[in-house]
Order: structure tokens, then C-alpha cells, then sequence
């Protein structure tokens, strides 16, 4: 049976692991490698590593981290972060990563959907939708958050599957940093409505709350970060929790 | 020496990470005389089976893979390529295998995209492996079952998950990116 997949996400600057708080206030959370490497150990079923710095010059850092990162991890991982062109994607996947994820310059030039899937495959592109719920609508937002789109999230999800988007990591702001749960209704509807996988991120505190996105939910996996970076949950007790509750994990 | 075929498909480089990790020196090359000359060839894979194959008639790889005498490990599309036919791109293949590749009906979310476990595992390159073994998949088209098949895995049909006959393996999966499971396979690949 196909596992659900628990992934935990590493926000990367110059090299080191942050977290922010509703999408601020970044704390220092270690090493990259090291932590990465301990999630295996725990059995992480994927790591998705996010350049939350990704300017130019840092983008040359970027692809050495992901070749180091490449060499010694042995499960798939996802990298994202300011990734703009072809060129971009070309250089992090020559470096070593099994998927990239865009999100802004998805939205921005819907295109470069297509062209990854073309170019490497559908099952390498990952289309992360950072969503917001206000006035009774959930709407795309980029930039970090931090600009709002006139995109409804149903109909976004939709188009990037149409454009040959392998998976979707949906982010609710809302939810993100809040330690309150994942957001059930928006991340039930997305994964209804498209035949790829959908990653359920933001909100993740309980083990409990894992149970209920999977249980409530058509989630392939879920994606956290601060409760597994501060040692709050470990992914190796959330699995034995998550399997007397009959969720199917590895 | 291991030999990994360079030919114009993706995730080669992790490939190549995975035997190092394991201590082995390999080498990416599509040159025949070092394929041939190789203790071990593995044959990796993502990608369209049409060009791929393309690719291998115009280097005269596809003669010189059927050819080889020492262990050959398929992977993901080498699998595929290993077998007679594929539906992706109606592509005549390698034919080692005895059995064709098919897309998957589309009644649960295709790719295939993560672990999932074997069953009727057997032979020396899963020895070790039990059923409660997870492995990581990515694949939109699958191997039939038939007489080479040494494990197979059910995600809307049962397919073949790893074959072999004679020197040469296979696994859909990527062994690669399969935590200690799969180095355990590689381990088992690269010892005998």
C-alpha cells in the first residue's frame, strides 16, 4: 500500500535552517546537513529544503548546498526558493535534486510550468501555493506571503495541473506557524479536485493534527517544519503514533 | 570498476552518489569499450521511453546493453527499456524481460509517486528484504508481471517492482532514493 508521506521542511539562509513565524520572525534552527540527516536517520520519507534568501549572488550557494546535500542524503528531496527561469531549475537539478518547487514565478509566468515538465518530467515539478483565506475566499499569495494575487486557489491548483505540475505543496497562511492544525477544508478541496499529489502544509502542532489531514483528506503527505526543528515531535514517534491509528506510513 | 550508462535521462547523478556512498568507484560513461570492459553495469533512468530509446539505437547502445555478460542493474526507466515493448511513446524496447509496459489506468492519482512495500520478493538481489520494506516509486507507466518478475507491487494493479533473468536485474523503483532498504539492494547488487 502506498504510504503518506511525512515531510519535513528546512527553510535555508546562507546555509543554515530558519523558521519563521507566520511567515517572520526567523529563528536559527542549525545546521542544514546535520538536521537533514538526522530526519533520515528518523526516516523522513522526503525533506524539502526552501531558500528563503534566494537572490542572485546567494543562487550559486544554493547549487553547491544542493550538491552537498545530494551526496549524502539518500531519500528524495525538493528544493525551492527564488527559482525564476529554466536556467535556474537546469542548475539545481544538475546538482542533485529530485524536484523543484516554484511558486511565485509560476504565477508569474505560468509557462515555466510547462517547460520544467518538458524538459525533466512532470514528477520533478512542484508548484507551491501559498493561500490565504479572506473574505470567504481562499486566494493565491507570493512573494513569501507577502503580495496578493486576484488567483482563486481552487482554480490556480486546477491550472498547474493542466500545465503538468507533479505535486502541490499547499501552504495555508492562516495556518502556518499558528501550531493549530492543518487547514482541513481548503487542503479536502484542492485534493479533490486535481489527480496529482497535494502536500498539506502550515498549522502542523499535534500528532493528532497528522491523523486528522490524512484521515479528512485526500493529502498524500504533510509538510512541517518548527515542531520537528525544535525536537517538539520527532518523525520517528509521529510514525508509531500514526500507525496504532491505522494511517498507512512507512 | 561500475560503469552507469550516460545517456540523455535524468537522475543519473544520484545514482552515482548512492554507489559512492557505498564506497565503489564508478563512472558515467556511454563509451562502449568501458561499458564492456566494466565489472558492473547499472543503467539508470527518468524519463520518455521513445527518446530514450532513440538515443540508445543512435550510440549503438541498445545492441551493446543486450550484449553484456557481467551484472547489469536496470533502473526505473532502465526497467522499463529492459523489457519488450512500452506503451509510453509506442516504443519497441531491449526486450531482455518478457513483458510489456503499460500506462496506468487513471483510477487513483498517477505518477505512482512514493513508498510503498513488496511482495513475493525473492533471489539474491532482495535477499533481506521482507514485505513490511518500503521502497520510493515515481513512475506513470508500469512493468507486467511474467516469469522474470522477483517482486512485485500493488498500487492499482500489480506490477513487477524487480525482475531478472540471467545477469540482468531490474528495479521500478529508484533504489537510489530508497533510505537503508535500498542500499541494502545496491549493497546486494554490487557484492555479488
Amino acid at each position: 500500500m502506498l504510504k503518506k508521506r511525512i515531510i519535513p521542511c528546512l527553510d535555508i539562509k546562507d546555509g543554515r535552517t530558519v523558521k519563521g513565524v507566520n511567515f517572520l520572525d526567523i529563528r536559527d534552527a542549525g545546521d542544514a546537513i546535520d538536521l537533514a540527516k538526522k530526519y533520515v536517520r528518523e526516516s523522513a520519507d522526503e525533506l524539502v529544503f526552501l531558500d528563503i534568501t534566494a537572490t542572485e549572488e546567494k543562487r550559486k550557494t544554493l547549487s553547491a548546498l544542493v550538491e552537498k546535500i545530494a551526496k549524502e542524503i539518500n531519500i528524495p528531496f525538493t528544493v525551492g526558493g527564488g527559482i525564476n527561469s529554466l536556467e535556474d531549475v537546469s542548475a539545481i537539478i544538475k546538482a542533485g535534486a529530485d524536484k523543484v518547487s516554484i511558486n511565485s514565478s509560476a504565477v508569474k509566468r505560468p509557462g515555466l510550468i510547462s517547460e520544467m515538465a518538458e524538459q525533466y518530467g512532470s514528477q520533478c515539478v512542484v508548484v507551491a501555493i501559498d493561500t490565504k483565506f479572506e473574505n470567504n475566499a481562499w486566494m493565491v499569495y507570493v512573494n513569501g506571503g507577502k503580495t496578493p494575487t486576484p488567483l482563486k486557489t481552487l482554480a490556480w491548483a486546477k491550472q498547474v495541473e493542466k500545465l503538468g505540475a507533479g505535486e502541490i505543496l499547499l501552504t495555508s497562511m492562516n495556518n502556518d506557524g499558528t501550531k493549530n492544525g492543518f487547514a482541513v477544508d481548503i487542503t479536502n478541496e484542492i485534493s479533490e479536485a486535481v489527480n496529482i499529489p497535494v502536500i498539506a502544509s502550515g498549522g502542523a502542532g499535534t500528532k493528532a493534527h497528522f491523523k486528522e489531514i490524512f484521515e479528512q483528506t485526500k493529502a498524500s503527505g504533510a509538510l512541517a517544519a518548527s515542531i520537528f526543528h525544535f525536537g517538539e515531535i520527532s518523525i520517528s514517534e509521529l510514525k508509531d503514533y500514526l500507525k496504532t491509528q491505522n494511517i498507512p506510513v512507512r | 570498476m561500475i560503469a552507469i550508462i550516460k545517456y540523455n535521462a535524468g537522475n543519473i547523478r544520484s545514482v552515482e552518489n548512492a554507489v559512492k556512498r557505498l564506497g565503489y568507484d564508478c563512472i558515467i560513461t556511454d563509451n562502449a569499450d568501458q561499458i564492456r570492459t566494466s565489472e558492473k553495469v547499472i543503467f539508470p533512468g527518468v524519463g520518455e521511453a521513445s527518446s530514450a530509446m532513440n538515443y540508445l539505437k543512435k550510440n549503438n547502445l541498445d545492441t551493446l546493453i543486450k550484449s553484456l555478460n557481467q551484472p547489469v542493474l536496470g533502473i526505473c526507466l532502465g526497467q522499463q527499456l529492459m523489457c519488450k515493448y512500452s506503451d509510453e511513446g509506442n516504443t519497441g524496447c531491449l526486450g531482455i524481460f518478457d513483458a510489456s509496459v503499460k500506462k496506468f489506468p487513471p483510477n487513483e492519482l498517477v505518477p505512482h509517486m512514493g513508498w510503498n512495500n513488496l511482495e513475493n520478493v525473492k533471489g539474491e538481489l532482495l535477499k533481506g528484504i521482507s514485505i513490511n520494506d518500503n521502497v520510493y516509486f515515481v513512475h506513470s507507466y508500469y512493468s507486467e508481471t511474467c516469469t522474470n518478475t522477483i517482486a512485485v507491487c500493488d498500487y492499482i494493479v500489480p506490477f513487477s517492482a524487480a525482475m531478472q533473468k540471467d545477469n540482468f536485474y531490474a528495479t521500478q523503483f529508484h533504489l537510489e532514493k530508497s533510505a537503508a532498504v535500498g542500499e541494502k539492494i545496491l549493497k546486494n547488487f554490487l557484492e555479488q
